[in-house]
Order: structure tokens, then sequence, then C-alpha cells
């Protein structure tokens, strides 16, 4: 994205008052959208003697590091049984709901059956039901499924939310190649299939990159359905397992609940990381078309 | 599925025109049925199994008879309820407000010539990328009765003499969970608006300074009027975000103390799954939708302006 705006215009601005406009105010907003990571990750190290003592340990520093806390958490509870569950349904739902969303943007956008504008009205649509009016009547059907505590119940259940969001995204990126490619590839005689497999998604693959991260990350971040469809405490999912099986009665283990927040974190901040502009165009995107 | 149409097969009888579309139609369904058949049956059946679900008396393992609108009726007379409605629309309307407030604020200074822009756009997005329960356990300590950093840091600056009790008191944990959410949204909102500040035209604004307007009246009469429709859509998903919310109460709360937090949302999970009446549970679901049907008409129009103010056809 080009940073074109307002650069025309900035010699007109001296330094201290860009101090005061600008760099200021931009670093209080960023002390405290990161203040809670930092506490999160000085707590997860931090030994229970300085976690409950502020007056002879300055709360801001670690003074003594430990693995205490991380130690307890992957070696004596399902941490690590969370973190595989919530590696294979968000990874399985999110292929799922790529494939799905592939053939039904380009049948939606380029195929262009007749009803296809419905089609495509419904999908927005569907992007707009939130989980929380779904969760009661799909837990009663997971359960009539009889899939209730496993993680096939939040295989299937996590496309509802991720196909309408995907093939939103792809359709927005479908529209953006040009139609003569297809045209040209037809007149050569190439099947739909051929297009599709050989042209268009070839010229997709940044948008199947954003699509990707961001249902992965999606799937990663969900909770309600995990909260309601799954009981046993191996086989539930990270944010699941960090809030309800963490908790002994009124014990509060600040140590290790912060490392099971910050641990839960790291993949899919390592992921973004990566893919930081693939992400914030699937975020733009779906908004803007 | 994959079903193929050759397209230099021998033409037959009927018209060229028509072949093509019948193939079109043909393969378009075929093209659509994993994402319809997945949606139909996890979106579109459960959507309605939800309206039945709220007009029976269903309990957990107890399948349910038909009662019409009796829980409405009990739910209209129930203060709890309304509490958890007044309780959803401070959330919304402050959350919202903030958010969009900061949220813009955020994206203009982000918007100028900054050194390591791009580092600072990925760090501003963080809070949205981590999984909101694990933030809001974070700020499940932040907010401790007794090792509440914050307290720390305001009695040892001498301006308190006690501990806040942040989530025990009614009012206290409202602004509390409020000042959570609107710290998880404002990056959302702040780059999706910048994105939009973007593809505003510099020369808009140099020539508003030859005409000697202030920073001021460039703000409103250029970057509003030009940004109002991807604010319209942005603010439209932060509101439908914002009103069904549930992990952060959920993680927060619970809805305590005395129901003080208690959102629509949460009140319903409460009474379906922890209290096992599916059926109340469902209406209290059911009481969600007109809100959300606001808010997608709201969408709606603030799509149909974006477009007509884009001059494109459709």
């Amino acid at each position: 994205m080009a940073n074109v705006a307002n650069e025309g215009m900035e010699y007109l601005e001296t330094l201290p008052r860009r101090l005061v406009t600008v760099y200021l105010p931009l670093g209080v907003m960023l002390f405290l959208l990161l203040f809670p990571f930092y506490w999160m990750a000085t707590t997860t190290f931090k030994p229970d003697a300085e976690l409950y003592d502020y007056e002879r340990f300055n709360p801001f520093w670690v003074i003594h590091p430990t693995l205490e806390h991380i130690n307890k958490l992957l070696f004596e509870t399902s941490y690590s049984n969370w973190m595989i569950n919530t590696v294979i349904v968000s990874v399985s739902s999110t292929v799922i709901s790529l494939i799905s969303s592939v053939f039904a943007a380009y049948a939606v956008e380029r195929l262009r059956f007749s009803g296809s504008r419905y089609v495509g009205m419904a999908i927005f649509l569907a992007y707009l039901v939130p989980p929380s009016i779904l969760f009661i009547p799909l837990a009663t059907m997971v359960f009539r499924l009889g899939l209730f505590d496993s993680d096939l119940a939040l295989i299937v259940t996590y496309p509802t939310f991720l196909i309408p969001f995907c093939t939103w995204l792809l359709m927005g990126y479908f529209r953006t190649i040009p139609y003569e490619l297809e045209e040209c590839a037809l007149i050569d005689g190439a099947s739909r299939w051929q297009i599709l497999t050989r042209i268009t998604l070839p010229l997709s693959i940044p948008g199947l990159i954003s699509a990707g991260i961001f249902a992965f990350t999606l799937s990663w971040n969900e909770f309600i359905y995990a909260l309601t469809f799954i009981s046993s405490s191996e086989n539930k999912t990270v944010p699941v397992g960090a809030i309800t099986e963490l908790v002994e009665g009124d014990v509060y283990h600040w140590g290790s609940l912060m490392a099971a927040a910050l641990i839960g974190s790291i993949p899919v901040v390592i992921l973004y990381s990566f893919f930081v502009e693939y992400y914030v165009s699937a975020l733009t995107g779906a908004v803007k078309e | 599925m994959t079903v193929q149409v050759q397209v230099a097969a021998p033409i037959q009888r009927r018209s060229a025109a028509s072949r093509v579309a019948d193939g079109r139609n043909l393969l378009g369904i075929g093209f659509m049925i994993p994402a319809a058949v997945i949606l139909l049956v996890f979106l579109a059946y459960p959507l309605g199994l939800g309206f039945w679900l709220g007009a029976t008396d269903t309990k957990i393992g107890q399948s349910g008879r038909f009662i019409g609108l009796a829980n409405f009726v009990s739910l209209a007379r129930d203060t709890v309820f309304w509490l958890s409605i007044f309780n959803t629309t401070l959330y919304t309307v402050v959350a919202s407000a903030v958010k969009f407030v900061l949220g813009l604020y955020l994206a203009l200074l982000l918007n100028n010539r900054l050194p390591f822009k791009a580092i600072l756009r990925a760090i501003v997005l963080l809070p949205f990328v981590v999984p909101t329960v694990l933030s809001a356990i974070a700020f499940w300590w932040i907010y401790d009765s007794q090792f509440s950093i914050i307290s720390w840091v305001l009695i040892k600056a001498g301006l308190l003499d006690h501990y806040i009790d942040f989530l025990g008191q009614p009012w206290n944990a409202r602004w509390s969970v409020i000042v959570a959410n609107i710290w998880r949204g404002i990056p959302f909102v702040a780059i999706t608006l910048l994105a939009g500040l973007q593809t505003i035209s510099p020369s808009l604004y140099e020539a508003a300074m030859l005409d000697g307007a202030t920073a001021w009246q460039r703000f409103r009469f250029i970057t509003l009027p030009v940004l109002s429709p991807i604010i319209a859509v942005v603010m439209t998903f932060s509101i439908l975000l914002t009103f069904t919310d549930f992990q952060l109460i959920y993680v927060l709360t619970r809805g305590g103390p005395i129901n003080a937090t208690h959102l629509m949302a949460t009140l319903s999970f409460q009474r379906a799954i922890t209290g096992g009446n599916l059926g109340e549970g469902a209406a209290i679901a059911d009481a969600m939708v007109p809100f959300l049907l606001a808010a997608i008409l709201f969408s709606y129009f603030g799509l149909q302006r974006r477009r007509w103010q884009q001059g494109s056809r459709d």
C-alpha cells in the first residue's frame, strides 16, 4: 500500500510540533495496546515469590526468571493435548473451507449461473450470522449426530463462519483477474476445470493465502462452539482448556494461566508475522467490497 | 462435482448460447454443492431450529413440546433478562463509540509519514490477532482485586489509597469489561480505516490548503465525507461483533457480580447450557435477531452509498 496521503504538506510542520501531535499520542497508544502482552510475558517468567510481592520486587521487571510455570503447564496439565487438538481442528476446518470456497466463489463470480447474484448476497448475509445465536441449536444437532465431545463436531461447524468469509474474500479477488485471460483459454479449447486449475487459481495464490491465514486464526480463536460441544478435558482446545481447566476452585495459578495465554498466542502471532500483508489485505478486503 | 464442459464439443441443434448457459448453470450448481451443503445443514437449518427451540420447553436430555410464546412471556417478566438487554446496549454503544473515535484517531496518526511504518502497523494489529480468550486472561490478571498493576501504580503515585475492586462491583465491572473490549477492537477499526485513508488523494488536501482550510476543516470536509462509506461498513461489523460478544464476559466475570455484566449472549449460554433450559436460552438468542437485522440493514445501506459514490453500476 502506498503511503502518499499528507506527504505533500509535511514540510509545513516543524519537528517539535510533530513530536506533540504525532509521536507522543502514538507512543501512548502503542504502550496501552502492548502493555497486556508485556504483562503476560513477565508474569509467565516470574517465580511465585516475586509474583505476589510488589513491595520487595519491582512488579515491572523479572528479577529471577523461571520456567517453573511453563514446566508445570506442559507436563502437569493436558495443555499439549489442547495444542494438538487446536492444530488439528484449525487446519482441517481451514482446508475444508478453502476448497469449498474456491468452487463457490468461482461459480458465483465467473460462471455467473442464473441466480448467482442472489447466492452471492446470501453468502454475505451468512457472513453476518453470529455464532452466539447458533450455538444452542447446533449443540442439539451435534448431540443427535453423535459428534458431541469430538474434534469432528468443531471441524464441521467452524466452516459455517469460515466459508462465507473465504468465499466473499475470494469473490473479490477473482473479480480482479482479467476476464480476457479466461476467454483466451476458452478459445484455445480449455475446459472450465482447466481454466480454474491452470489460470485462475495460480493467479489467486495471494488471495488464497490471505483467506487461509485469516481462516486459520479465526478457528484458532473460536471459543463458544468449543466450549459448548466439548466436555472432556483432553479433547478441549487451547482457549477453552486455559479458562476451564487451569483454575482450581478459588485458587488462581496466575503464572501458569499467563504461560497458557502466552504459549497459546505464539503460533498465531508467528504465522501472522510471516504473512502480515496477506492478513491485512484479508481484513480490509473483507469489509471493502 | 467435477462436471466438465467441453466447449470444443460438436455443436448440436440447439443454439450455442443456450447450450453454454445450460452448461454454466449445471457446472455452477455443481461447484456450489460443497459450500451449499455445509451452509444449509450447519447454518441455515440451525438458524431455523433456533426459532423452533425458542418456542418449546426443551431441556438438555429431554425433547420439548411446543409452548408458543410462553418463553418470551416469561422473559418479559424476568428482570435479569431486561438487565442483560440494558448491559448489552450500554456495552455496545459505549464500546463502539470509543472504538470508533480512538480507532479513527490511531488511523490518522498512522497515516503520517513515520519511520518503520510497516512494523508499526503490524504491531498495532496484535491485540486483534491474539485469541480474545487468551488476552482476556491477561486482563483478568490486570484487574485482579489484590494484585492489580493499575491499582498498584495509582497507589504509588499517591492518587489512591486502596486497591480498586475492578470486577467485584457492578459498575466497576461494567466499565472494566468495556475497556477490555475497546482495547481489542481499536486495531480492527484503525487498520481498516487506515486502508481507506490511504486511498484519499493528497491533491484534495493541497487544494484545501491553498484555499486556506484549517486542519479541522480539512478533516471535517475532506477526510470524513470520503471515508464515510467505509466507516459505515467497519462500524457495522464492529457493532455486530460487540453486540454478540461472549468470550470476554465469560472469561472476566461470567456475567457477575449479581448479573451486572450479563450480555444477552452470556445469559443465553447460562440458561441453555449451564442451566439446561435449551428452549429458554434459544428464546434469548432469538431476541438478539431484531437488533442484528437492524445492523445488517445499516450495513446494506452503507454499501449502497459506497457504490453510488464510486459511480459503479449495480
